[in-house]
């Protein structure tokens, strides 16, 4: 007789309530007129998000436990990382309901008679949220899973909505679809590599699960050199999503054609969602070989730290230039991977929610400063943004601060408590060209500020729009979020600490 | 709540008014920013009495944990050095408020804004230089530049912004390796116990050599741009001539303080090994800086840049003083720090009046102003004499201390600091000569005298100056426990005195 194998819903439930509002939006594609769609489909989103946040919260402190026959590990580390998804998508969502961000009909040719028409339609493309919720379902899955098969499952299903999304932005079209065709390539590239390393794995350890990896690898043996190709090849698909040099070049031309608020909502929550997958596979599967994959990894995190700020000196155009920064940042956190310690997991984690939001909130401000042809993201037509729009240009230049690690913003706790860890394990090197990077980036976020206060206003066609409420509230929610937690981090910071077991 | 807390959290409480003040009515709001500064010099002189002179250690202290995973405190405390800094920024910012009365005007944002920042700022200040905690310091150190860079780009003259930019992107670079020194010592400060930020705990750390050296060069240059020595002060000149007077007052006389206070209080306690290492290397920086500021400052036909020359060379001797690991030395430079405050703000006071007069920053305009404005030229005429150190003012002390505290120990050093006197009756000379006295230049003939208002700002630094210069004593008196407890920290003694070599 065939047994069914004990799920344990409860703990699954947050994907589950994500996955069932992603179909239920399906549905709603199906059945529901033009005219209520989009409401409808915010709703959905939202609420679904909402419920999933608040499962996680309740179930927070459960003892560490796999769930779904071992393939789902439901710890602390992996809750916290799902309850930061969750809440950094809640926002990110926020941003996607003002003004038209998304293509009218995506299968128009640019350019051709009908997407004209599409446009003098008024409508938009309203299937952006359930694949939203596609990819927010796939993200959760990410860090939480523990064997190789979940991994890579997980890993497609936030990306492929992703490929999708990007190439829906409503102005500037061929920039958008080559940006995603380009996402999609290097994406399958980075996949395939992922899986390939997988197969080593296998071949190495006889098992899919992380933990069976982790007996195999530290007994020594012969055939190590199966485990190290597998440890490699993975490791290219991981940096990848996380956009680390040399795997980045993908992000700078992704964050510039997808609609904008889509690009604060994957750099946010794609970032935590693959740097708590890398964690939990690199200590829990390959912890007992660090001393092998370790220089490997500080070599990326310095190049991807260096390379990222260099780069973003000579960009114009701030969606590109937020695009190296992340890359910058992604090398930041790679000290934290690297740090390999419970210090080194807190202070990642920190370090996602807090960049987290100064991003999503920084590309929602983008999504306000427009002209009449859509948004302007020429970073010189943003001349005496200060004057024209005070509040806005200051909250701006506070996410660009938090970024730059200026103290009182989160930021800098996020830098200081990662760059501790880094140097507790030893790695003095990236603690030092991470302060140099730190001081490379910040002329570029500096030079922003200054466009914003200190030139005066050239271009009289550049207006900011005036935010809708949940727009309002997105940038007041990251805005207190990015003050607060630099004014006093112990209100995340303690509850990262307690939340930093990994089921083996 | 104690006293020091208070100080430090008052001129919160009148930006906080300032905040609600109507933004159209620039009296009221000078008028709360004056107030709000006057009351936050009572409450700093009220430490004064509360405070035990003569006794060594941190006094009026206070802590509170902020950031426990780590176990940053806000802590604060003030030894000698700590209060007569303090003091000296405090009376500095009324003094700037009332000298500058309308100087925020034609910024490019309201007046409302220039005080708040002003006020700030202050708070700032006053709590750099009372942090015990290193933590809580390099968090103050790093964003008390963020109002300096608003007042210099915001409401400064000629090339502002990018002035503003580089001394902002300086500071940060220098503070930035400060980061990486200060997780250096607390990670050490976590395998040798409880990880601790508190000054007086990692003093006691066992430190290797070699790496002391890197923690010491770590927090030494973000002082050295921040003091600035040759070579890192090229941002210096910029910013100076950019600033309004009031903000060069405030930068070049208290902030710059931060980065010899910082010498003091962190690198030759903290690491006294390194200190001794880096000693001589330090001292032919500090030359350099002297004659090299002093020969620049002859050069100069800027008056904002002359004076900021002027800084550099001053700060080659406060520098000097430090470095020479001798009691009289660290001393006269911790006087020296007071007193260059307060010769700096009467340079730039008097100076910034004629350039708002004139309308011109060259030094040669001012040309026969002694006839037409004999009350305004006697100030600046005072205040050039105490930059020049002559007896009987108070920068005469300070120098003629470190001069002699150099002596003892690196007596070449002492004979080639002596040559930046000689070249600072030169520029001071040469400039008052130019721009005083002379024929007189067309244009100048109606210049208003200082009215009273002016006079009322001018007066308590002059004061200040000629009372420091007669009787030092109470400040060498508050300045000395300090001194000696950094000598026995820094692991130094005097050297015995040779007599008849």
């Amino acid at each position: 007789m065939l047994t069914t194998p004990a799920l344990n819903y409860n703990l699954l439930a947050p994907i589950l309530i994500v996955l069932g509002g992603a179909l239920l939006g399906v549905l709603v594609e199906g059945f529901i007129g033009k005219a209520y769609r989009a409401r409808i489909q915010i709703v959905i989103a939202l609420a679904s998000i909402a419920a999933a946040l608040g499962w996680v919260i309740s179930i927070h402190n459960v003892t560490s436990q796999s769930a779904a026959v071992d393939s789902v590990s439901i710890d602390g580390g992996g809750l916290f990382m799902q309850g930061a998804i969750l809440a950094l998508a809640f926002v990110a969502l926020l941003f996607f309901t003002q003004n038209d961000h998304f293509a009218p009909q995506a299968s128009a040719l640019p350019g051709s008679v009908e997407e004209a028409e599409a446009i003098r339609a008024g409508v938009q493309m309203t299937e952006i949220y359930p694949l939203v919720l596609f990819a927010v379902s796939g993200m959760l899955l990410f860090p939480v899973a523990h064997d190789l098969i979940t991994l890579f499952v997980a890993l497609e299903v936030l990306s492929i909505p992703l490929y999708i999304i990007t190439g829906l932005a409503r102005r500037r079209r061929l920039l958008s679809q080559e940006a995603a065709l380009k996402y999609f390539l290097l994406g399958a590239y980075s996949s395939a590599f992922f899986l390939f390393g997988g197969a080593f794995l296998y071949g190495f350890s006889g098992s899919l699960s992380l933990g069976v990896i982790r007996t195999a690898a530290a007994t020594p043996g012969s055939n190590h050199i199966f485990l190290f190709l597998g440890v490699l090849f993975m490791s290219v698909g991981l940096l990848f999503k996380v956009g680390a040099v040399p795997f980045h070049s993908w992000t700078p031309d992704v964050y510039q054609g997808a609609p904008t608020p889509v690009t604060g909502f994957m750099a946010a929550c794609t970032k935590v969602a693959a740097f708590g997958a890398m964690f939990r596979i690199f200590i829990v599967g390959f912890g007992a070989i660090q001393t092998d994959w370790r220089p490997l990894f500080v070599g990326v995190a310095i190049v991807t730290m260096a390379g990222g700020a260099i780069a973003a000196i000579v960009q114009r155009d701030v969606k590109r230039t937020l695009a190296y920064s992340s890359i910058t940042h992604a090398g930041f956190l790679l000290a934290g991977v690297i740090a390999l310690s419970k210090a080194g997991l807190t202070s990642m984690m920190f370090y996602l929610v807090a960049y987290g939001f100064a991003t999503i909130g920084a590309f929602g401000i983008v999504t306000l400063v427009r002209d009449s042809t859509g948004e302007v993201n020429d970073l010189n037509r943003w001349a005496g943004l200060g004057k024209k729009s005070p509040g806005i240009a200051t909250a701006f230049a506070l996410f660009l601060m938090s970024f730059g690690g200026i103290p009182l913003t989160a930021g800098f706790i996020a830098k200081f408590s990662i760059f501790t860890a880094a140097y507790a394990s030893g790695n003095i090197a990236i603690v030092v060209v991470g302060v140099l990077s730190s001081a490379i980036a910040l002329f570029f976020y500096l030079r922003v500020v200054l466009i914003m206060f200190f030139k005066e206003p050239t271009d009289e066609t550049v207006t900011v729009a005036v935010p809708s409420f949940l727009v309002s509230t997105g940038i007041v929610i990251c805005f207190a979020i990015t003050l607060v937690l630099g004014v006093y981090p112990n209100l995340l910071f303690n509850l990262a600490n307690t939340m930093t077991t990994l089921v083996p | 709540m104690n006293l020091l807390t208070i100080t430090i959290l008052l001129p919160l409480v009148g930006t906080a008014a300032l905040a609600v003040a109507p933004r159209g009515n620039t009296q009221i709001i000078k008028i709360i920013a004056l107030v709000s500064s006057l009351i936050t010099l009572v409450s700093s002189l009220l430490m004064l009495t509360k405070y035990k002179f003569g006794v060594t250690g941190f006094q009026l202290v206070s802590s509170h944990t902020w950031f426990k995973v780590f176990n940053i405190n806000y802590a604060v405390g003030i030894d000698g050095l700590a209060l007569v800094l303090i003091l000296l920024t405090t009376v500095l910012v009324p003094i700037v408020v009332v000298g500058g009365w309308n100087e925020a005007e034609g910024g490019r944002w309201s007046v409302k804004t220039f005080y708040m920042l002003i006020l700030v700022l202050e708070m700032f200040m006053v709590a750099v230089f009372a942090a015990t905690d290193v933590f809580l310091f390099y968090v103050i150190f790093e964003v008390m530049l963020i109002p300096v860079y608003f007042l210099i780009g915001g409401y400064g003259r000629g090339d502002r912004a990018a002035a503003a930019l580089k001394f902002l992107l300086y500071s940060l670079f220098g503070g930035l390796l400060m980061l990486a020194a200060v997780i250096g010592i607390f990670v050490i400060s976590i395998k040798q116990g409880p990880g601790s930020f508190d000054v007086t705990t990692l003093s006691h750390l066992k430190i290797s050599h070699n790496t002391q050296d890197w923690l010491f060069l770590g927090f030494f240059i973000a002082f050295a741009i921040k003091a600035p020595l040759f070579p890192f002060h090229t941002w210096l000149p910029g910013a100076a001539r950019s600033a309004t007077p009031g903000t060069s007052i405030l930068v070049l006389g208290v902030l710059d303080k931060v980065g010899t206070y910082g010498m003091i209080r962190f690198c030759l306690t903290l690491f006294p090994e390194a200190t001794k290492t880096f000693a001589p290397y330090i001292i032919a920086l500090s030359l350099a800086s002297i004659i090299y500021g002093a020969f620049l400052a002859i050069g100069q036909k800027d008056l904002n840049s002359l004076i900021a020359f002027t800084s550099i060379s001053h700060f080659g001797f406060i520098v000097l003083g430090i470095f020479a690991l001798t009691s009289q030395g660290i001393t006269g430079a911790s006087l020296y720090m007071v007193n260059h405050g307060f010769s700096t703000a009467a340079l730039f006071l008097v100076g910034g009046w004629m350039i708002q007069r004139r309308k011109s920053t060259q030094v040669e305009d001012f040309g026969g102003l002694q006839r037409i404005t004999p009350v305004m030229a006697w100030c600046f005429f005072i205040a050039g004499l105490s930059a020049l150190a002559l007896p009987g003012l108070s920068s005469f002390v300070s120098e003629f201390l470190v001069l002699i505290g150099t002596f003892t120990r690196y007596p070449a050093a002492a004979v080639i600091g002596t040559l930046g006197i000689v070249m600072a009756a030169l520029y001071v000379l040469i400039l008052v000569q130019r721009s005083l006295h002379g024929s007189l230049q067309a244009g100048n003939e109606d210049t208003p005298d200082l009215n009273w208002r002016e006079k009322v700002a001018i007066a308590p630094v002059i004061v200040a100056l000629v009372l420091l210069g007669f009787y030092p004593k109470p400040a060498i008196h508050l300045i000395n426990p300090a001194t000696s407890q950094v000598m026995v920290a820094a692991q130094s003694s005097d050297p015995t005195p040779l007599a008849g070599r």
